[in-house]
């Protein structure tokens, strides 16, 4: 008979070793799926992990996507970390992105033609306020009202939507675009454009930003007293009140901050790889930073490694779904697959299995 | 041994990984038979009686239960052949009625109506008045339990374990308890008595088996045994009691006025006007049964619960709203009842539980960040200097004993050089030689001139280390009385305990007579 037996101390060695074990599991279990399918699990996989970065014909094109789409991702999770650590869910950063890119593509699209070299600058101060207020919302109605975070914040996702609707179709639309819905292309200005800053690699600011952020987080987390009362909230509440921790102030910076991330992200979305304010502008970077999160243990190194993996498996799936015809689903099942194994194995590092014999002698 | 035994324990073996729980423990329960299991903690009578109960499996060895083989293999099966147990911490569900906890734990709970006739009848026939229609929330420890323990005798059990029994009692609600337990033993029913109060285990049980580090190491008449030889099979060495340093009491340190609290949940207990005069130099023992308003009091102290400035003053400096980093930057520190998730975060260092409190007053941060090698120095010094055994301060706090853990906690507060401690039941759970060495610490810090508070529901330890004494009964502070010449009759009185006590003080002595 197996049995868990809680462990003393958390395995250092298990919590390193179960996200490679999972990528692992993951890789067999989709090649099983991918081989049910009818489809070579081998090629799959290589094209879903390999070919993004390393195909002579195509990795130039996809090579720096991996980065375009890990920096949102990484971005947002950092901030979203933070809070999960205290035992604050924030569970809305995709709406924090809209508000943070229409807030901050509004101040710049404000000063239009300007050519000011502090419109840029200005706009991520804007992004960062935009998204930052969202969150404020929760977190007030959190520390005055007790509401629940977790709902306040979701729903205001689907309000942050319509906004964004109205804002592309209305109060932000591009008056030259001939009544299509979309804002001008902030891109294609110069004051306000995110530009690829070394040309191949998908690297822009926001990406710049996103490392600083895991660096800054590092920091936070193992040096600073902020970092300790966050993980102290979250760990034992109680023990931190005993520690002079003021939970609503808690709420309030873990929720600011990464209400602010996220802002920041959907800023340099819109001023670079988007290029504009659309109706279909979030693709969901607010909820995959969720996953990329928890895949990353709440830890700013493994967030590092897990935004960059999961935006692989978004490049490699999408690739996979193009040669391999392997249907959406299928990709999507993969995804959820290493979410899954990454949970599961996620006990061992804290409990060890032990076999028994059954029956007493 | 010329009767049957009950319940014949043999060589009974249990271990958990780097633990030996119980080594070829034996020995046999007559019927009738008061019979106490006593050993310090961790010395392997929880592990023992989980097995008679059916919650664990021995390793090896074998039970017999009236010469029959009994391998009880979940708690169903134990209560299905007689065996009933109270346990130490009770599995009541505060917002229902005494009638439908009862029936919760029932097999086949009969009609409301007939249980509370039932419930009525058994609490009468054993004198432990219960209303079976109140809310258990609204009912005071000693009341709890003997929902629990009604909740057992409904079963009409062959045997009764209770696991520490009056640890939440106050003296008079013990000799409530133990007037009911003789009567169930003069009709048959064999209680097994687990405990290591050995004044009480000498009042109550015919045979007593002692276990130290889960083994039998003595066996005794209880009647015919000293305390103190029953304390040396136990602890395995003589204890010293804890020395007092003479101090002088110096000037009013703490003053607490007017201070009234209320509580955070429906079922916690209000502050009314306490009022405290702590001087230098002295220790306050502050007795009470659980749930008192002990924890109201420390919150309210410590700062993690504020009131008005002037309700609570620490030299002359009015504090009450003040929180609790200002309160120790100030020098009044604290140690919370519940250590794992209260006075410390399970998961996290000793290093990291260094930090927790000590950083004002041993300056461990620099402009907000974390000087770890200062800090990781300070936990070294208190396991040094505490005894604390851990293979270093690395370990997670759960990984700790509860008594390491719990000189892990006092010793912290205690080298930050407190000008006023107050700690919440600070041996509770620890072992003999950790209490006595907590103990002594308590008394060394008030004889260099520190005020502390302790807050106990162990009257023995409050008479030991306390100068002055006073109850807290229902948030409410009695009047103070010097410990010297108290009796435990006049802390009875004092603490007050259950809500109808002079009902029962009556019925108990009729039906003595």
């Amino acid at each position: 008979m197996l049995t868990l037996e809680k462990r003393p101390t958390p395995s250092r060695g298990w919590t390193l070793a179960t996200p490679v074990l999972a990528v692992v599991l993951t890789m067999i279990a989709g090649g099983l799926m991918f081989a049910l399918l009818g489809k070579n699990p081998v090629e799959a996989i290589r094209i879903i992990f390999w070919d993004p970065v390393f195909n002579t014909q195509f990795a130039s094109y996809t090579r720096p996507q991996l980065l375009v789409k890990a920096g949102p991702l990484i971005l947002i999770a950092i901030g979203l970390s933070l809070g999960f650590r205290a035992g604050i869910w924030n569970i809305g950063a995709e709406g924090q992105y809209i508000m943070g890119a229409i807030a901050g593509a509004g101040f710049g699209l404000a000063f239009y033609p300007s050519d000011s070299p502090l419109i840029f600058p200005g706009m991520i101060v804007a992004g960062a306020l935009g998204g930052w207020a969202w969150a404020m919302i929760p977190a007030i109605l959190k520390t005055r009202f007790r509401t629940n975070e977790i709902l306040v914040s979701l729903l205001l996702v689907y309000v942050a939507e319509k906004i964004l609707a109205s804002a592309a179709t209305k109060f932000l639309r591009n008056p030259e675009g001939h009544g299509f819905p979309g804002s001008r292309n902030l891109a294609r200005i110069d004051s306000m454009n995110n530009p690829e800053l070394i040309s191949g690699t998908g690297m822009h600011w926001g990406v710049v930003l996103a490392f600083i952020a895991v660096i800054a987080a590092y920091v936070l987390l193992n040096r600073h007293l902020l970092g300790y009362q966050i993980k102290l909230a979250g760990q034992a509440p109680r023990a931190a009140r005993f520690a002079g921790v003021n939970p609503n102030r808690l709420v309030v910076m873990c929720l600011g901050a990464s209400g602010a991330l996220a802002g920041l992200a959907g800023l340099f979305e819109v001023t670079g790889p988007a290029g504009q304010i659309s109706i279909d502008f979030n693709v969901g970077y607010g909820f995959t930073a969720i996953i990329v999160a928890f895949l990353g243990r709440l830890h700013p190194i493994g967030i590092l490694l897990a935004g960059l993996i999961m935006a692989l498996t978004y490049i490699g799936g999408e690739l996979a779904q193009l040669m391999l015809q392997i249907p959406a689903p299928a990709i999507q099942a993969f995804q959820g697959m290493l979410l899954f194994f990454l949970l599961a194995l996620d006990v061992l590092s804290n409990y060890r299995i032990r076999i028994k014999s059954e029956g007493v002698a | 041994m010329s009767q049957t035994a009950l319940l014949s324990i043999k060589g009974i073996t249990k271990a958990y990984p780097g633990v030996v729980a119980n080594s070829d423990v034996s020995f046999d329960i007559l019927p009738g038979e008061v019979h106490a299991l006593l050993g310090e903690n961790g010395a392997g009578k929880s592990t023992l009686v989980k097995m008679i109960y059916g919650l664990v499996r021995p390793d090896s060895g074998t039970m017999e239960m009236n010469g029959t083989p009994y391998t009880p293999t979940e708690p169903r099966a134990a209560r299905a052949s007689g065996v009933a147990m109270v346990f130490q911490h009770f599995s009541l569900f505060e917002a229902l009625n005494v009638a439908e906890n009862i029936s919760l734990g029932m097999e086949n709970p009969p009609a409301q109506r007939d249980l509370a006739r039932q419930i009525r009848e058994v609490s009468e026939a054993y004198g432990l008045p219960l209303d079976p229609d109140r809310l258990v929330g609204d009912l005071s420890a000693g009341e709890r339990q003997r929902v629990e323990i009604i909740r057992c005798l409904l079963q009409d059990p062959k045997l009764l374990v209770m696991d520490e029994p009056t640890s939440v009692l106050t003296p008079q609600e013990v000799e409530i308890l133990f007037h009911t337990l003789r009567k169930l033993s003069s009709e048959g029913t064999s209680i097994l008595y687990i405990s290591h109060k050995l004044e009480e285990i000498r009042a109550l049980c015919d045979e007593a088996t002692i276990l130290r580090l889960g083994k039998v190491v003595g066996k005794c008449t209880p009647r015919d045994t000293s305390a103190a030889e029953m304390a040396e099979m136990m602890v395995g060495k003589s204890l010293a009691s804890p020395a007092r340093v003479n101090a002088d009491m110096g000037e009013v340190v703490l003053k607490v006025a007017g201070l009234s609290v209320e509580p955070a949940t429906p079922f916690g207990t209000p502050l009314r006007h306490v009022g405290i005069e702590l001087h230098a130099g002295e220790v306050l023992g502050i007795g009470g049964v659980a749930g008192n308003g002990q924890d109201e009091l420390l919150a309210a102290l410590s700062g993690e619960v504020t009131t008005a400035p002037g309700t609570v003053v620490l030299n002359r400096v009015p504090i009450g709203d003040t929180g609790p980093n200002d309160r120790r930057a100030l020098g009044l520190l604290c140690a919370p009842e519940e250590r794992l998730g209260h006075a410390a975060a399970p998961d996290m260092s000793l290093i990291e539980n260094a930090l927790l409190t000590a950083r004002q007053r041993k300056g461990l941060d620099r402009s907000g960040f974390v000087d770890w090698r200062a800090t990781r120095a300070y936990a070294e010094e208190v396991i040094q200097a505490f005894d604390v055994r851990t293979p270093g301060p690395d370990n997670a706090a759960r990984a700790l004993s509860g008594g390491n853990l719990q000189k892990f906690v006092i010793g912290r507060e205690i080298l930050q050089d407190p000008k006023v401690l107050v700690v919440n039941q600070p041996t509770w759970g620890v072992d003999a030689s950790a209490a006595a060495a907590i103990r002594q610490a308590i008394l060394d810090l008030a004889g260099q001139g520190a005020g502390v508070i302790v807050i106990s529901q162990d009257l023995d330890e409050l008479l030991e280390v306390a100068d002055n004494f006073c109850a807290l009964n229902e948030g409410r502070l009695s009047n103070l009385r010097a410990t010297k010449g108290l009796t435990m009759e006049t802390i009875g009185l004092m603490l007050g305990g259950a809500h109808d006590m002079h009902d029962l003080d009556e019925e108990a002595l009729h039906a003595d007579a």
